[in-house]
């Protein structure tokens, strides 16, 4: 039962990442009818705005360190310390969800950048044609962070008082191996919201009701007088934003190199895939049950009957689902069949 | 019978002349060092400089290793050339180095990414033999890319001093004559840790593997399997995971209620330090199991790990290979040495580099030429000392060196930045001796 239910919120919590991921991307194809293969390039930028932000906190100055003494040593001292001593260390603790208020506008002002600077331009192109730009978009920006940040990991911990794990097993009176870390819990959580967020700005806001119109039928919505292009400039805006607070949050979990857009990308797209082309829901409900496969998938029990499966275990799905429900979980009729 | 042909040259004065002109011509052989044949790959000939190529991880999980390989390089070749203060050219014995390069040829380099892949570093290690002329290849931080690299040394006749790699292949079944190791291996850090496991953890345990799938890490759980199992621990599962996963979590959560109470991470760099840090996250090493503290063991780590690890490392038992608070002559020279270049200590991965690199020079030095398989013949058996881990012999057998090992453990109460290792024991070198044999493999010719 412990062994079911950690595995089960290990699943949750990976397939938060490829839900807030996939479900930019599908918010996107829904609206603008564009395949962003440069959506994972926003997840890892989002990454990149917590190291920057962390970077500025602990710009430092180089002081001798006293303790070695047979040659001459140094330690770097973050300016925040010297000025505010034990308060601007804290303040480096919190790097991290410090991040998200630069990231929010930050991610923003990309997307609304890269949607009027780029995408705009390929709206009546074919799909091939904005895969191969999107894609050599991606690649750009990769090559823009890896010259200012390095081609290596960069640990971006989480603060000190979330580090450790949490007793859940002792809370509901299970077992007391039934322990989770906080930060991931955080995560999960953390997705959460945005997720309902999303909808809930989407649902029940006369914005996203134009939106949800506009997805339905664009040429309509346009004929009421509503200026539909400028609604979906904002939509990719904030699809950028959700990729981007994905990428900061998913720093503490994993420390952020140039290349983890692509990496988490190519699952992103399986996920849309499986969830249904243009489907908010479809893209949720595929990336949370991808993740508990591939947690599930490796539990000694299975991975020792199918060597190897918790590698495969999601592209194997999907073929499945899409030989079986060609239109993907909740596809609709009718995307991405003309 | 007249024996002069219509030219009126006699056989005799046929033979004569032929003789001296062959006399003549085989003058300089006899005045020129090592003139042996001149096809030998790269040459230097009468060049003033010789070029050495030194191929480290700059990018992936090994490349904080690649990084400190890259300074102690730098270090030795300015050491070689007669600059600074000559580290453990102080120290070294015996020693035939001069400070005036290599054969008196000055000593320049090129550097390579291996990237930490095996192809990235057959292909980096080839332009710098084709296109650059480099007489000797050293490098590494990864088993895999080690062996990789060795064989095509092997195929291009170009010797190479093996980095940082630990997997028993490198001078078992995959050792080249070509290929030489000063690095430790995983049998010998299983040698070595087994009595210290023993004591500190009894004989009644189950163990969980977590092991990087490649070369290394195969070969290091197996020693380390054996070793724990022949003091009578369970061996509860061994899961291979990608090298560079960063993600670990669905790998340590099966842990939790496997059953076992030691996880020995089959790691190394940032894979170590990744996997170590998240499984203190999902609260392990809080965990008591059948009435025993849940351990957590790291065979092979170093400082830099130590670094990277943080706290998380505090008490968790290992081996290295060296480490910076040796108290002998060569490893304080050498600390000396690094510390006043770069403000800092080396790294374990630093110093077998930086030795590797004067073993070759001093070892041309010895043969009087730069004709690899006479480098080869000098380096098989080569015994020596001062250079930071006591007695050492490069066993001609494997090409593998044999010296003490050291078991550390991460230190609770760091006195400085630096000060991350406590060394437990310095198991002597007949311990963790083995037979040549048990391995199998071929070292292959001499000439390539």
């Amino acid at each position: 039962m412990d062994a079911v239910l950690i595995q089960l919120l290990n699943g949750l919590d990976k397939g938060a990442a490829y839900a807030l991921i996939a479900l930019g991307l599908t918010l996107v194809f829904g609206t603008l009818g564009v395949v962003n293969f440069a959506h994972g390039a926003l997840f890892m930028l989002g990454a990149f705005c917590a190291v920057t932000f962390q970077k500025i906190l602990t710009l430092s100055v180089k002081v001798v360190d006293p303790s070695i003494t047979f040659f001459v040593a140094y330690k770097e001292q973050p300016y925040l310390e010297i000025w505010f001593g034990e308060l601007g260390l804290s303040i480096i603790d919190y790097a991290v969800p410090l991040s998200i208020f630069m990231a929010i506008p930050v991610m923003l002002m990309i997307g609304l950048a890269m949607e009027r600077g780029l995408i705009r331009h390929f709206y009546k192109r074919t799909h091939a044609e904005q895969i191969l730009v999107t894609f050599g978009l991606a690649i750009v920006i990769q090559e823009i962070v890896r010259h200012f940040f390095g081609a290596n990991p960069i640990p971006t911990p989480a603060p000190d008082i979330v580090s450790s794990s949490a007793q859940i097993g002792t809370w509901l009176g299970l077992s007391e191996n039934l322990v989770y870390p906080w930060w991931r819990l955080i995560y999960l959580v953390f997705s959460g919201v945005v997720i309902a967020s999303v909808f809930a700005f989407l649902q029940l806001t006369t914005f996203g009701m134009i939106v949800r119109a506009g997805m339905f039928d664009r040429q309509m919505v346009a004929f009421l007088g509503i200026n539909v292009q400028r609604k979906f400039t904002i939509v990719f805006g904030i699809a950028a934003v959700v990729a981007g607070l994905a990428g900061v949050m998913y720093v503490p979990v994993l420390p952020p190199d140039y290349h983890m857009g692509m990496d988490f990308l190519v699952l992103s797209f399986v996920v849309v895939v499986v969830g249904g082309m243009g489907s908010l829901g479809g893209a949720v409900a595929a990336g949370f049950l991808l993740g508990i496969l591939q947690s599930f998938a490796s539990m000694t029990v299975i991975s020792e009957l199918f060597k190897g499966i918790d590698q495969i275990i999601i592209y194997l799905v999907a073929v499945i689902i899409l030989l079986t429900r060609p239109r993907g979980l909740m596809g609709r009729k009718g995307v991405m069949e003309d | 019978m007249d024996n002069k042909n219509k030219n009126n040259i006699s056989r005799r004065d046929f033979v004569k002349t032929s003789a001296t002109v062959a006399a003549v011509s085989a003058v300089p052989m006899f005045f020129t060092k090592g003139a042996y044949a001149k096809d030998f790959t790269n040459n230097p000939g009468r060049a003033g400089s010789v070029t050495l190529g030194f191929n480290v991880p700059q990018t992936g999980s090994y490349s904080d290793e690649g990084a400190d390989e890259l300074r102690a390089y730098k270090l030795a070749v300015k050491h070689l050339n007669g600059e600074g203060d000559g580290g453990l050219m102080n120290t070294m014995k015996p020693m035939n180095l001069k400070g005036n390069g290599i054969l008196g040829k000055k000593v320049t380099y090129v550097t390579g990414d291996t990237q930490t892949k095996s192809d990235a570093a057959r292909a980096s290690a080839k332009r710098m033999i084709e296109k650059d002329g480099a007489l000797m290849i050293s490098g590494g931080s990864s088993s895999g890319v080690a062996i990789a690299v060795q064989g095509l040394a092997q195929e291009a006749g170009v010797i190479f001093m093996a980095g940082l790699t630990h997997s028993n292949d490198t001078t078992g079944k995959d050792k080249r004559r070509y290929g030489f190791r000063h690095f430790f291996n995983a049998k010998m850090s299983g040698s070595a840790l087994g009595p210290v496991l023993k004591e500190e953890m009894g004989t009644d345990r189950n163990a969980y593997h977590l092991t990087a799938d490649y070369t290394w890490g195969w070969t290091q759980e197996q020693s380390i399997k054996e070793t724990t199992e022949a003091l009578g621990w369970n061996t509860t599962a061994t899961v291979k995971t990608p090298v560079g996963a960063g993600d670990f979590s669905q790998f340590i959560t099966p842990i939790l209620n496997s059953g076992a109470d030691t996880l020995i991470l089959n790691h190394y760099g940032k894979d170590m330090i990744n996997s170590l840090t998240q499984a203190v996250q999902f609260g392990l090493r809080d965990k008591a199991v059948n009435g025993k503290q849940f351990e957590i063991i790291v065979p092979l780590y170093s400082r830099l790990m130590a670094q990277g690890a943080g706290e998380n490392l505090k008490g968790i038992l290992g081996t290295t290979n060296w480490d910076w608070q040796l108290q002998d002559e060569g490893s304080k020279a050498f600390v000396k040495s690094f510390g006043q270049e770069y403000g800092f200590p080396p790294s374990m991965a630093a110093h077998t580099c930086y030795v590797q690199t004067l073993l070759y020079a001093n070892a041309v030095e010895n043969a009087g030429t730069f004709y690899p398989p006479e480098v080869i013949r000098q380096l098989e058996g080569f015994k020596f000392d001062g250079m930071g881990n006591g007695a050492t012999e490069y066993r001609a057998e494997d090409h593998q060196c044999f010296k003490d090992v050291l078991v550390v453990r991460g230190k609770q109460n760091p006195s400085s930045q630096f000060d991350l290792l406590d060394i437990v024991k310095e198991v002597p070198r007949s311990q963790v001796e083995y037979d040549a044999s048990i391995f199998g493999g071929e070292l292959g010719p001499y000439k390539a």
